[in-house]
């Protein structure tokens, strides 16, 4: 496991009130409903691990948080603010910052151009922009080399790197992460929750949502278990390693 | 690249009435062509970057040409207000229109925009006391500018040159600013647009505006420099054409937007020799330069230069030029 040793760097859930405060939020597509009655919480400075199948609604729930799709019932508080039917710029503002599933990097502009995107509300500060797209470049120097690039000549490791890069320039207080190794060789996958780990020791809180169980809890402090719909386990990713029906079911032995 | 474009479009537009004095092909020719620049630039930021498409945008063209035909006829309106009005009127329209209509997607959208075209020009035509009905409003005065009176073709001829490369050079300005960005953004990745922070709707609506402002001001100059309009001018075919432009110059290009208008009005010049196959040689030519260059004429044929050149370096053995950026 090339993760163990990196298992303390999520640090334990603060006393305070948490930065991310879901309560019985329920959503769903027209008649289908996807949420049901989920309640969870992220702590200022935690890497959490949201776990599901196929199919769970963890795309779904991603989106009812940042305001992409409606939520039927429940509220969602951010940093103490209710933004439960906020529109999604704003919850972009106030820092919930998304990678999304399947990286869908703006493919007909140049790397730059992607980033500079990323920051799109960031526009009144371009000093900040200019410092955190070094710090960018610096976390993946291959997006530097490429920076004039079209986005959508990248192999799908650079592209997962670029969306996360992107979602950096929102200047994230909470990260929200949809399946970062989907498609991935394991190498890469290996190299993306490295950063993964890197920022999360550098403060930026993170809500990891995975199918790849094993790799999620592996760098994550608390996991959930997310099934159709319904949250039904939550604990210290480590206990949740070595529970019986979580092994059983999304690792395989 | 884009400053020498835009350099050797105006050097272009400044030379052709130089080297061809009284040319009916400058003149005339090129002063359709310009308010079809105008145009076909303006749709372009809707379609080629927003990636929306418009079969109603002869609506906005008339609203401007018959904005400035009420006013300076029977208001006595002066040419410039009267204008400034079409912009108003045609700009609140639009901003009205673009919340319901642009959340429509695809064929959706071409219908309720195509309905739109349809019931500005119904009215045209129906709304007789305004409008003049069917016949159409004559005896509009000539602009006048700052006390100069534009009213000869040679002057016409400079008036558009300027309104288009004031329009051409707008255009430029805002694909590659932090909006047109965010344009290309939501044209790309819709989803990903709006997890950046892009509100998409806000941003599909500004668009939209402008888009509708190039073309009432290219409806006010059309009315005065044609001292009459009528319903025709502004039908559905016009809507049809103007899109034909942007998608047979290359979409997401300026350039090629207006090298598309530009083709398009020499072509409908040229063509006007064949009398009643006039129609089936056009539709032949889109077809050829559709199926021969789906990019379009102006992205298909740099690029094609470009394929050329790379190639003929290659076989040098030198070093691969640097890829042109297409504005």
């Amino acid at each position: 496991m090339p993760y163990d040793d990196k298992l303390q760097a999520a640090g334990e859930p603060l006393a305070d009130a948490p930065l991310l405060e879901v309560r019985n939020l329920h959503s769903r597509y027209g008649p289908v409903r996807v949420i049901h009655d989920i309640s969870l919480n992220v702590q200022a400075g935690e890497l959490v691990a949201l776990v599901g199948g196929n199919g769970a609604g963890k795309t779904t729930l991603l989106h009812t948080l940042s305001g992409l799709h409606p939520s039927s019932a429940g509220t969602i508080r951010f940093a103490g603010n209710d933004m439960t039917r906020w529109p999604a710029y704003r919850i972009v503002t106030a820092g919930v910052c998304q990678v999304p599933e399947g990286r869908q990097v703006f493919a007909p502009l140049s790397v730059e151009d992607n980033l500079r995107l990323g920051a799109y509300r960031q526009h009144h500060d371009l000093d900040w922009v200019r410092q955190e797209m070094e710090r960018v470049y610096q976390l993946f120097p291959i997006l530097q080399e490429r920076r004039q690039q079209l986005a959508g000549t990248l192999s799908g490791g650079q592209q997962q790197m670029l969306a996360m890069g992107r979602a950096l320039l929102g200047r994230p207080r909470l990260l929200l992460l949809d399946e970062p190794s989907m498609g991935l060789a394991p190498l890469l996958v290996d190299e993306i929750f490295r950063v993964i780990v890197e920022l999360n020791a550098e403060g930026v809180t993170i809500l990891l949502v995975e199918q790849n169980a094993r790799a999620a809890l592996a760098i994550a402090g608390r996991g959930y278990i997310l099934e159709t719909g319904r949250i039904v386990k939550t604990a210290p990713a480590v206990d949740l390693l070595a529970d019986d029906d979580v092994r059983r079911a999304y690792l395989g032995y | 690249m884009r400053l020498a474009g835009f350099f050797v479009f105006a050097v272009a537009v400044i030379l052709l009435p130089i080297l061809f004095p009284d040319n009916y092909f400058v003149t005339v020719v090129g002063i359709a062509a310009g308010l079809h620049v105008i145009l076909a630039v303006g749709l372009n930021l809707l379609m080629g970057y927003a990636g929306q498409i418009s079969l109603g945008h002869a609506a906005f063209f008339g609203m401007g040409g018959y904005a400035s035909a009420i006013l300076t006829t029977r208001w006595e309106w002066p040419g410039w207000l009267a204008m400034l009005a079409g912009l108003l009127v045609a700009g609140t329209i639009a901003w009205l229109l673009a919340r319901p209509i642009l959340r429509l997607r695809g064929h959706y959208l071409a219908m309720a925009t195509l309905g739109f075209g349809v019931i500005i020009h119904v009215l045209m035509v129906q709304a007789t006391e305004w409008t003049g009905g069917p016949d159409g409003l004559g005896n509009i005065p000539p602009l006048n500018l700052l006390g100069w009176t534009v009213d000869s073709d040679r002057q016409w001829y400079w008036v558009i040159a300027v309104a288009m490369l004031l329009v051409i050079g707008l255009s430029l300005n805002l694909v590659d600013s932090r909006i047109g960005r965010a344009l290309r953004a939501v044209r790309s990745a819709e989803l990903a647009a709006q997890m950046m922070g892009i509100d998409t709707a806000r941003a599909k609506t500004q668009v939209f505006v402008v888009s509708a402002l190039f073309a009432a001001f290219a409806g006010s100059l059309f009315a005065h420099q044609q001292a009459f309009v009528s319903p025709d001018s502004f039908s559905l075919m016009i809507s049809v054409e103007l899109v034909t432009m942007v998608v047979l110059g290359g979409m997401a290009s300026t350039f090629g937007a207006a090298c598309g208008a530009i083709a398009l009005t020499l072509l409908h010049e040229g063509l006007v020799v064949f009398e009643d196959y006039e129609m089936l040689i056009h539709g032949a030519l889109l077809m050829a330069v559709m199926i021969f260059l789906p990019q379009g004429l102006f992205v298909g044929l740099t690029q094609g230069v470009h394929r050329g050149w790379t190639w003929i370096a290659s076989r040098r053995g030198a070093k691969e030029p640097h890829h042109p950026a297409v504005s």
